[in-house]
């Protein structure tokens, strides 16, 4: 059984790797430094069980699982983090408040032992509310082929619906990023964004123009140039948003 | 309730204007035909009772004061107490002077003067009073608003200075625990810097202000303990001036402006971070520069400024009544935060 410890801290990591001495059947694979090291051991080793800080240098630990296509089970270590916290309690994975003991440490491994994975659903709903804490909304991680791109909230000029994905459109281009459209309209709702049809939602900041489309509907022209749809129900969003 | 002191102030005022009036009329009476005995008891029993009655109001107002209707009030009170002021007198006189057949034709033909002038002075002394208690009610409210607003900006500083960071706290209790089974004496010196530390952070206002030396000592203990938790990629670089040396600051300002370069620093960027503290002294102000490195890319303008300069501005505020001493800058890939603090206190 593989394991990977990721925490920016040193000293945190050589605690659980003290810990860990007393598992002969668990075995660390990689120790990472941050996030951007973290996705690469766990995309090469694809360990069983990582342990996982969650203030890190550049992503954090919550932004580092999002861009995992299947997250193995996490033991999440912090020391103080109110949104974190909010986070695990309201959905019950076992996480170690820093400074921990061994004993408290014992229980979250034989739990992770006892039930092998936790539900992937869990995960998801933590990172669902996870990306309600100030820092994670204002900003979005996305896989940029093997680099990681974070992407500031006011520099998303508009988002498409893509099957299982939501494409994100930026001046330097478009990524995708798995996650449902009502995700991102919750989400962006505080930053100028509406979603104006099924499949868009567009930084309304960007509109220079309206105009009507056939019969109920509308199209909007971005300052980018793009051209995007209007329904009905999306322009009466709009001029919410907009305020007319 | 206004201050015995300067209610006796206000009743010996009564009392002179009283006596000043009497005078007046006493000088006016002698005039006339009527004698000196008469004069005196004209005025004396004229006056002795307005002005005894005017002392219960004034003092009356001492306890209360109209606040709604107030010149309804005075006109009320000034034209009942004139008016049984009047007849008093006039029963009064009549009874020790009713012999006197020339001074009471001379009473009768003034009675109607008599109410007037002795109106005019009641609602003069009257208005004069409520103004004089109104003014002492505003001074002391503002004397107790002052001292809210004191207290208040003591409390805000207090609490300002005492915010210490959980994360900082738990984060290196737990590092204190990772030593202790792999160098135990290592363990043993973070503790103790650790709670060196606290205690500076617990210290009450008893020495709101330091010198640079001492926050420097202060801020070399916070960045020990800094690195032992981050190891190799935190490095610092401290620069003090000579003459700064000896310059004041508030206690506990300069740490939470380093905690927060070391923490943009730390969380925006990957690998090494220098941190570098430069003081010296500019005109007559302490000046102190804190650098961290940060990446342009990823960072939002100016925005990530935040955690905790926000406090470090109100709190300069609240010392100095001043926005400006506190200002943040980039230059290449660098963030810079100067503070200023003013040496003429």
């Amino acid at each position: 059984m593989n394991t990977i410890i990721i925490d920016d801290e040193p000293l945190a990591r050589s605690i659980v790797k003290e810990y860990l001495q007393s598992y002969e059947e668990i075995k660390i694979v990689a120790e990472c430094n941050d996030g951007f090291e973290g996705l690469k051991a766990i995309q090469q080793h694809e360990p069983d069980l990582i342990f996982l800080d969650i203030q890190m240098p550049k992503i954090n630990g919550f932004e580092m699982l999002e861009l995992i296509e299947t997250p193995p089970s996490v033991i999440f270590t912090t020391a103080f983090d109110e949104f974190a916290i909010k986070a695990f309690e309201s959905n019950a994975v076992d996480y170690l408040l820093k400074p921990f003991s061994k004993d408290r440490f014992d229980k979250a491994v034989q739990k992770y032992l006892q039930q092998k994975k936790a539900s992937p659903q869990k995960t998801e709903a933590i990172l669902e509310s996870a990306a309600q804490s100030p820092v994670q909304q204002n900003r979005v991680v996305v896989k940029d082929g093997s680099k990681i791109k974070i992407i500031p909230v006011n520099q998303i000029q508009y988002l498409e619906a893509a099957d299982d994905y939501v494409k994100i459109f930026t001046a330097e281009g478009s990524f995708l990023k798995k996650k449902t459209m009502s995700y991102f309209e919750q989400s962006l709702q505080s930053f100028q964004f509406a979603r104006t049809h099924r499949s868009y939602i567009v930084n309304t900041q960007l509109i220079t123009r309206i105009d009507p489309y056939e019969k109920d509907s509308h199209i909007l022209l971005l300052s980018t140039g793009a051209k995007l749809p209007v329904s009905k129900a999306g322009y009466s969003k709009l001029k919410d948003v907009l305020g007319i | 309730m206004v201050a015995a002191e300067s209610n006796r102030k206000l009743l010996l005022l009564n009392l002179s204007w009283w006596i000043v009036v009497s005078l007046i009329h006493a000088f006016i009476l002698s005039q006339s035909a009527l004698t000196v005995n008469e004069i005196l008891i004209d005025t004396l029993v004229s006056f002795g009772l307005l002005g005894g009655i005017c002392f219960l109001i004034v003092n009356n107002m001492r306890y209360y004061l109209p606040q709604r209707e107030k010149y309804w009030y005075i006109l009320f009170i000034s034209l009942s107490v004139s008016g049984f002021c009047s007849v008093m007198s006039k029963f009064l006189l009549k009874l020790l002077m009713g012999g006197n057949a020339l001074y009471m034709q001379e009473m009768h033909q003034t009675t109607g003067i008599r109410f007037g002038i002795g109106f005019l002075l009641v609602s003069c002394i009257a208005m004069m009073s409520l103004l004089w208690y109104n003014q002492e009610e505003q001074k002391q409210m503002d004397a107790r608003k002052i001292e809210a607003e004191q207290l208040a900006r003591e409390a805000e500083l207090y609490k300002l200075r005492q915010q210490l960071q959980p994360h900082f706290l738990f984060n290196s209790l737990n590092s204190i625990s990772a030593l202790t089974a792999s160098h135990p004496e290592k363990a043993r010196h973070m503790i103790n810097q650790l709670s060196e530390f606290l205690r500076g952070t617990l210290k009450k206002d008893e020495k709101q202000w330091n010198s640079l030396a001492e926050e420097m000592q202060y801020l070399e203990l916070y960045l020990e303990i800094e690195k032992v938790r981050f190891g190799y990629r935190l490095r610092t670089d401290i620069s003090c001036e000579d003459a700064a040396l000896e310059l004041k600051l508030p206690a506990m300002l300069l740490q939470p402006v380093v905690e927060n370069a070391i923490k943009f620093g730390l969380y925006d960027t990957t690998g090494e971070v220098l941190i570098k503290v430069a003081a010296k002294k500019q005109d007559n102000s302490l000046k102190v520069e804190v650098e961290n490195p940060f990446d342009p890319e990823t960072s939002q303008p100016l925005k990530g400024t935040g955690f905790g300069l926000p406090s470090i501005q109100r709190r300069l505020f609240l010392l100095f009544a001043r926005q400006d001493l506190l200002s943040v800058h980039k230059e290449d890939n660098h963030f810079i935060t100067t503070i200023l603090i003013p040496q003429n206190i």
